[in-house]
């Protein structure tokens, strides 16, 4: 067998070796949560709104330390007077 | 065998085996046996010569208890008929199932798949999600959410069908 036939399959063996370690970053099953598996995430706690009361707080205290940014969905000077 | 087609047939073999690995059950395909639930919770009907209808759900998901309205009428209209409705939870929590169950007090079969065998076997898409079975065993129609009167005007029009169905064993 010739060194270059050598070289040539040693490069094919390559390309396919990384190509298929790379084809393991596009996949989603490495990442993906399963329908089955969404327990955790449909729990009414993963909500970040589920408290209107320390929404409502959370909110005025934002728009108040952004200041100039004038608040998030609302009008304002940026005083953190109202 | 040359060096040279054990060569390729290697490459070949290393770049498919990848996409090999999952086996989504679609239409047309055998539904895999309901004995790997094991003992789920319920005695298991034999699925030959059935029509059937199985849902996967879980106590979290808020469509699954709506559908489970529309199967529990449909369990009532069709029973007579021969339709088999299994319901299989993919709760991973005992006592999530147990209290769904008893909340709603569904008339057809329930039982947890608490290993989540069946549903990974399944590769089910979405909760939830209900296949329905020919006679033979094969998956005929998938249903993927749950969309209220939608959903039960064409799962019924779709049992009709499969149960009108000639049927032989041999």
């Amino acid at each position: 067998m010739k060194a270059t036939s050598l070289h040539l399959r040693f490069a094919v063996l390559l390309a396919v070796l990384g190509l298929t370690a790379l084809g393991g970053c596009a996949s989603s099953d490495l990442v993906r949560v399963q329908p089955w598996e969404r327990a955790t995430l449909a729990d009414p706690l993963m909500r970040p709104d589920r408290d209107a009361l320390a929404t409502a707080m959370t909110e005025h205290v934002y728009f108040s330390r952004e200041s100039a940014s004038g608040g998030r969905g609302v009008g304002g000077s940026g005083c953190g007077c109202n | 065998m040359s060096l040279r087609i054990k060569f390729w047939g290697f490459l070949f073999l290393l770049f498919t085996s990848r996409t090999c690995v999952r086996a989504d059950v679609r239409v047309g395909d055998a539904f895999p046996a309901l004995s790997v639930l094991g003992q789920a919770g319920a005695e298991l009907p034999a699925m030959a010569g059935k029509v059937m209808l199985i849902d996967f759900w879980a106590s979290w998901c808020a469509p699954c208890k709506e559908s489970f309205r529309v199967f529990a009428q449909m369990h009532s209209d069709y029973r007579a008929r021969g339709l088999v409705i299994v319901a299989v939870s993919v709760d991973e929590k005992q006592g999530a199932f147990d209290s769904f169950v008893k909340k709603l007090g569904p008339p057809f079969i329930v039982v947890r798949d608490k290993d989540q065998q069946l549903v990974r076997q399944v590769s089910v898409p979405a909760m939830p999600t209900c296949y329905l079975l020919g006679r033979d065993g094969r998956v005929r129609f998938v249903h993927q959410g749950f969309y209220g009167a939608e959903t039960d005007r064409l799962v019924r029009e779709q049992i009709d069908a499969l149960l009108a169905e000639n049927y032989s064993d041999s």
